[in-house]
């Protein structure tokens, strides 16, 4: 093991290579860019020995990634806000045709006007394409994270890609220490791909043709029913790679400090790591809020959900909206306490267009939260001038 | 090679989806006997989508990965990709797609696949329209056609899709026609022992899709070829070669037909000669194609 201090997307690129892809394909768009960067250094020094396609857009980039998955080789790709919207087709093919490809996708505003910092609706929008979508909150967690993606992704029980979410710049370009192990370590943790169909010139198949409604239907139920096994196979997933590398990001949560919580602040991404350092000082002063960061958005941790609403009242932040109802996080955790739970649940809008959210401002939403006086879905900190 | 000693092997199955006297199929029977069974195809959304049969059956004896509409160079990139990497070197990958797949929607995967160098054959079936939607115009329609997009007759000429390919100076691309399985077999045939990017395009008279007969799949693509509709050959680095009729009308040894005789078979066609001759549209069609044809007597 060796420490490597650099950026989330370095340290993305450096986890990528480790997983030994035997196909990277991808196309730049800030603040991504740096990940493909960081693989053609790969490329150039030989550390990366598989094909690096620098193809003319994301919408071929996923084409790629799903022929050569395909063809029964494990890859890999980067995105960002528009570059993940332009992929939307080719998000819901790569799912549908069962294909285990990783992405890193950064968190950034979508346009226009023009702007590159962090906020989550890029990826929140793409929540119905069927692939798992995995929020870091460290550049520690980004790198554990892209290895255990590909086991994930190729577990005979779930066989779908995985959508490794992280912030724009506070993660993608801020540096923080990481441990990077051995490739050995690595190669045995995940050792290498074996495809559970293929294109085979010797049992020659014809896949995605025409399909007849009832067999679509049973299409849809297979990847359902995959996501259902992802609630329990990441954390089991989790907790191996713990037991190897002594360290665990959380399964579907991180809880911090729940133990005698009477409020859970449910947030997630960078904000959710900030939302630690708000913790600690609202404890200080006595109040019974811990944390639950949300790691897992799909699948959808309901089970987990009902399980915080049972010990607290639960405060949920989105860096999100979905226009003209409210946040996703916070519109999806109600709906999985219905008739569950009798749990209040306050919403809070916050750090859309990468507006900064602190620990204080954090703090703030908490204790307003705590004393009642939130309103329904509030935007914090949104200024008038 | 004559169509008797092409080799028996079929890997287009009995029992596919096409309609009467369609001509895709007619061509990729003659490109899968060219090909042999080591070939990976993929398909984006075009009429082949449809004929290789419903779920779970299938019609081709080589295994198909269909793709979104503009996805087919992209798709096959990362297939020849994945196969460098499993050591299977000598599969061919063979990206098939329609004209709107190529000329339109899949127009930038396309030059982005051949501008990197992929190791595949692109061909492209032109029908000169979107069949599979139910016949709407393309880049690759004719003037004056008509279309259900194109009531009145299509007031725009086709792209020259050989133009934009030649520009990006790849090692081989070529114009056939399904009227010459001969001819479609030996450019397939050497398309698929040279390394890089290979385009070759494949005029596909459609029978409801230009309003003719069924039985006349054949004669509507000769007659192309003899009008100078549509051009048949070769260009291998840069240097072009002229095939069949197409070459004995370059160097003069023919006269092409007037392109009346082709046009006024087919029903697309038909508002040009009813109620009344429409002498100027007739005129300037005919001007187009003597013009193309003026424009390759000065190719290299």
């Amino acid at each position: 093991m060796t420490m490597m201090i650099d950026t989330g997307n370095y340290i993305a690129a450096k986890a990528a290579i480790m997983a030994r892809p035997a196909v990277v394909a991808a196309y730049p768009i800030t603040p991504q860019t740096t990940v493909v960067e960081g693989i053609a250094k790969y490329v150039d020094t030989g550390e990366y020995k598989g094909e690096y396609i620098c193809v003319e857009s994301e919408h071929s980039a996923m084409s790629a990634c799903i022929g050569a998955s395909a063809a029964g080789v494990r890859t890999f790709t980067a995105t960002s806000s528009h570059g993940l919207l332009l992929m939307h087709e080719m998000l819901h093919w790569a799912a549908l045709a069962r294909m285990p490809i990783v992405m890193c996708n950064i968190n950034r505003v979508v346009g226009p006007g023009w702007n590159i910092w962090a906020d989550q609706n890029d990826s929140i929008s793409q929540r119905d394409t069927g692939w798992i979508q995995i929020y870091c909150s460290s550049n520690q967690e980004i790198f554990d994270t892209v290895i255990q993606s590909f086991k994930i992704a190729e577990h005979e029980k779930i066989i779908l890609p995985v959508m490794i979410n992280y912030d724009a710049f506070v993660l993608s370009h801020t540096s923080m220490p990481a441990d990077i192990p051995t490739q050995k370590e690595i190669d045995d943790f995940l050792p290498a791909y074996k495809p559970h169909w293929k294109l085979d010139v010797n049992n020659p198949i014809t896949f995605g043709n025409i399909i007849a409604p009832m067999s679509y239907y049973k299409v849809r139920k297979a990847m359902q029913d995959a996501q259902e096994h992802a609630k329990t196979i990441i954390p089991k997933i989790t907790k191996e790679w713990e037991q190897t590398f002594k360290r665990n990001h959380g399964g579907l949560f991180e809880e911090y400090k729940t133990e005698d919580a009477e409020f859970i602040l449910i947030s997630s991404g960078a904000l959710g790591a900030e939302s630690k350092a708000a913790i600690d000082e609202l404890q200080k002063k006595g109040l019974k809020v811990g944390l639950a960061r949300l790691r897992v958005f799909r699948p959808f941790p309901t089970e987990e959900i009902i399980r915080l609403s049972k010990k607290a009242h639960l405060i949920v932040i989105d860096r999100n909206i979905s226009i003209g109802n409210e946040g996703a996080m916070f519109n999806e955790i109600k709906a999985a306490l219905y008739q569950k739970s009798d749990a209040k649940v306050i919403g809070y809008i916050a750090g859309l267009g990468g507006t900064d959210v602190t620990y204080k401002d954090i703090e703030k939403m908490c204790e307003k939260a705590v004393r009642g006086k939130t309103k329904t879905n509030e935007w914090y900190g949104l200024r008038e001038d | 090679m004559a169509i008797k000693d092409m080799p028996t092997e079929e890997c287009m199955l009995p029992g596919n989806a096409s309609c009467p006297g369609c001509p895709a199929t007619m061509a990729l029977r003659i490109v899968l006997k060219a090909l042999g069974k080591n070939t990976v195809m993929t398909v984006p959304a075009c009429c082949t989508a449809v004929i290789e049969s419903l779920y779970p059956n299938t019609s081709f004896d080589v295994p198909v990965m269909n793709i979104a509409f503009e996805a087919a160079a992209a798709g096959a990139s990362g297939i020849e990709a994945a196969l460098r990497q499993l050591g299977q070197k000598d599969t061919t990958v063979l990206a098939w797609a329609g004209d709107g797949g190529t000329y339109d929607i899949g127009l930038q995967a396309l030059s982005g696949a051949l501008e990197r160098g992929t190791n595949f054959i692109y061909i492209c079936y032109n029908n000169q329209i979107y069949s599979n939607t139910g016949i709407q115009r393309s880049g690759a329609t004719p003037y004056a056609a008509w279309t259900t997009t194109t009531v009145g007759g299509k007031t725009e000429f086709r792209k020259e899709m050989g133009d934009i390919i030649r520009a990006h100076h790849i090692p081989y691309s070529a114009q056939t026609c399904i009227s010459y399985p001969e001819d479609l077999y030996a450019k397939v045939k050497k398309a698929k022992d040279i390394h890089g990017p290979k385009y070759i395009e494949i005029l596909a008279p459609c029978p409801p899709g230009w309003r003719f007969s069924m039985d006349k799949t054949v004669e509507m693509g000769r007659l192309a070829v003899e009008t100078g509709a549509w051009t048949m050959y070769e260009c291998e680095n840069d240097i072009m070669t002229f095939n069949g009729k197409s070459k004995l009308i370059l160097d003069k040894k023919i006269e092409k037909k007037p392109l009346e005789e082709w046009i006024k078979l087919q029903g697309r066609f038909s508002h040009l000669f009813k109620p009344k001759r429409d002498e100027e549209k007739l005129k300037l069609m005919q001007q187009h194609i003597d013009q193309i044809w003026e424009r390759y007597r000065k190719c290299p």
